[in-house]
């Protein structure tokens, strides 16, 4: 077959893209499309990973057995969604344990919210409900992404991800509908975890350097402030359904656009965290970082006792 | 003294204390994979607290429900054999503890499926199943660490060295048991413990380890007495309960 | 080996008695029995499954991308092998 010229194989991938033809892991792909669709898997896979630590705080704590299940099957969703999205990262060539030593290195980044600590019980309500939400609403149109094994996995993550806000949603509910404490909880955690979870869609498109290459490519399919407009719009009624009030003075609905206007977001907050500078930034690699090298001796038997059975097999 | 009650409690905070430490591992797993299947072991743990503490809960006829028997209750209440509340240290101590404990609860559990107490016998053939794959995983994992690599041994060795001294309690007797035995409810310990030791000595004898000379064993937990360990895990179990006492979650 | 990394294993599931083995991703295991109960526990937590087939990543050989118009475009003009090619008139049944 004659070799075709680097720009007739680049034309040819983006009419498929274009006719919506999913890309599989052993068909040409511009480098770049790799890398960028390796480090936008492997931050999500993070994400999932160190995500587990702000509520695996508090499993040991749940206030009864049903919750206490509940949050373990929850915080063990996550890590199969890590795992899941570490292994279309494998498709693309590149291997787990080198994309999470970065992660350990700092290198590599991922989703700022799960800097912030869990301080009550009602964190674990506003991390379903907001932090949760906000992921589904990241995670659904990447269901119709390019790349078949991302697209894949996000389609998984995402039927699991269903009761991972419910569950969250309802445990602020509760708090909203019991005693004064319970009520002064849930609010606290929803003025904690209200902005951060807007931060979680990204910088204001006009500074998104990604967006318009990684939209033409469909390895995301809306905008930063689309989505962050989405989940504003979905969630200010529901708060108010539970009689909690969204800390923004400025929140308003815009007849005219059909949505809520609202409040400047910090974005020196963000990019500050994202730096490394939030409250629990160290903790949270340190802990895993930790979990790698106290498991190294136990990766390091499994291999040589197969090695021996393989052996012994083979004798 | 309600003996069935005595009984269900003990059973039931086996389970209760083991899932909370295995609990502890969520997050911080030697491998992805692993954390899951930990977590999964954990998970079947509450779900036997639960059904067993409810059913505890009903025999007792107070009202309490299972939340107020596993969250409520003073330390020298909680009737865990003392090797549950164990620290988890490394995954070889940790391993080691839960086939130590699944050793046990296996050939337990299929004695109460035959149990004359209909629901006890329910709980038994759910459980069984769960433990049954409870301990094919934590077997393999022993044999694994114990031969796979020199360090890996030594450290299965030791973990086994240190645990040892709390399995006799396992098999602890007293009037409680001797009167539900009386009435077919429960079953001989001697031959529990024969197929514990059966199940044990083969799998360490795979996992190339050695049983540790049977020096002092430690019980109490059966009466409520435990180690210093117990205070701390109730500390955090029963938190948010005793911090907003009578609220509903 | 590098970080002690296990190999790379696929993850067949038969969802219910009737049909054939699905794949549905993959996993990290030190050897198969392992991997069967990774899997059991990564990809079967929702009841997903009733039987799982594992197999090593680097046992699987696939076609190449590149050769998929020699391989599977000779196919598309064979429409006899299809029933709809062939003419029936009314009236005939159970065919
Ligand atoms: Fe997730
Ligand atoms: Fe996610
Ligand atoms: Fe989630």
């Amino acid at each position: 077959m004659a070799e075709l010229n680097i720009q007739e194989l680049e034309r040819r991938f983006q009419e498929k893209i274009d006719n919506d033809i999913r890309i599989e892991p052993n068909d040409w792909m511009p480098e770049r499309y790799r890398q960028t669709l390796i480090r936008q898997i492997s931050q999500h896979a993070h994400s999932e990973i160190v995500g587990m630590l702000p509520e695996g705080n508090w499993i040991t704590r749940a206030p009864n057995l049903r919750r206490k299940a509940v949050l373990l099957a929850k915080v063990q969703d996550e890590a199969g969604h890590g795992l899941y999205l570490y292994s279309a990262t494998e498709t693309l060539g590149a291997d787990r344990e080198e994309t999470i030593d970065d992660l350990h290195s700092g290198k590599a980044k991922y989703s700022s919210i799960f800097n912030y600590p869990t301080l009550s019980w009602a964190d674990m309500g506003a991390v379903g409900w907001l932090v949760d939400g906000a992921a589904i609403m990241n995670q659904v149109p990447l269901c119709r992404c390019s790349y078949g094994p991302y697209a894949r996995a996000m389609v998984r993550v995402c039927k699991e991800e269903s009761f991972h806000q419910r569950q969250g949603f309802e445990i602020m509910m509760k708090l909203a509908a019991g005693s004064e404490e319970q009520k002064a909880m849930a609010q606290d955690a929803l003025n904690r975890f209200w902005w951060p979870a807007l931060m979680m869609f990204g910088p204001p498109d006009a500074d998104s350097k990604h967006t318009a290459q990684s939209m033409a490519w469909k390895i995301k399919r809306n905008t930063n402030d689309e989505l962050r407009q989405q989940m504003v719009d979905i969630t200010v009624p529901q708060a108010e359904m539970i009689g909690l009030t969204i800390p923004d003075p400025d929140l308003k609905w815009n007849e005219e656009k059909g949505g809520y206007d609202f409040g400047e977001i910090d974005w020196d907050e963000f990019w500050n965290v994202v730096k490394g500078n939030g409250p629990c930034n160290k903790e949270r690699v340190e802990a895993r970082r930790k979990a790698k090298e106290n498991g190294e001796w136990v990766r390091e038997a499994a291999n040589a006792y197969a090695a021996k059975q393989k052996m012994k097999k083979a004798s | 003294m309600n003996t069935l009650f005595e009984y269900l409690v003990r059973l039931g905070d086996d389970s209760l204390i083991l899932g909370h430490r295995l609990s502890e591992w969520c997050g911080h797993g030697p491998i992805l994979e692993e954390d899951i299947a930990m977590t999964n072991i954990a998970l079947d743990l509450v779900g036997q607290a639960t059904s067993i503490l409810k059913y505890a809960g009903e025999v007792e006829g107070k009202g309490r429900s299972e939340d107020d028997i596993a969250f409520l209750r003073y330390e020298r209440e909680y009737k865990n054999a003392l090797l549950v509340e164990q620290p988890n240290d490394d995954f070889g101590v940790t391993m080691m503890r839960q086939f130590l404990f699944d050793a046990f609860r296996k050939p337990l559990f299929e004695q109460l499926t035959q149990s004359s107490d209909e629901q006890l016998a329910a709980i038994a053939e759910k459980s069984l199943k769960e433990t049954k794959y409870h301990l094919k995983h934590s077997a393999e994992w022993v044999i694994r660490l114990g031969d796979g690599t020199d360090e890996s041994h030594d450290r299965v060795q030791s973990a086994l060295n240190d645990l040892w001294r709390y399995t006799d309690e396992l098999f602890f007797t007293d009037e409680v048991d001797a009167d539900l035995e009386a009435k077919g409810i429960i079953f001989s310990s001697e031959e529990l413990k024969a197929s514990w030791s059966e199940m044990v000595k083969n799998v360490l004898n795979q996992a190339t380890l050695t049983i540790p000379d049977n020096g002092w064993q430690h019980d109490g937990g059966r009466r409520g007495l435990h180690s210093e360990h117990l205070g701390y895990i109730l500390a955090e179990l029963q938190y948010m309960q005793r911090a907003y006492p009578g609220m509903e979650w | 080996m590098a970080n002690n990394e296990w190999p790379l294993w696929e993850v067949f599931i038969r969802s219910k008695q009737g049909l054939s083995h699905k794949h549905v991703g993959s996993l990290r295991a030190a050897d198969a029995e392992m991997a069967v109960e990774n899997a059991r526990d990564v990809y079967t937590r929702r009841s997903e499954g009733i039987s799982i087939w594992v197999v090593e990543s680097n046992n699987v050989h696939a076609s190449h991308p590149t050769e998929a118009d020699s391989l599977f475009e000779p196919a598309h003009s064979k429409v006899y092998r299809h029933p709809t090619f062939y003419d029936v008139p009314d009236g005939i049944e159970h065919m």
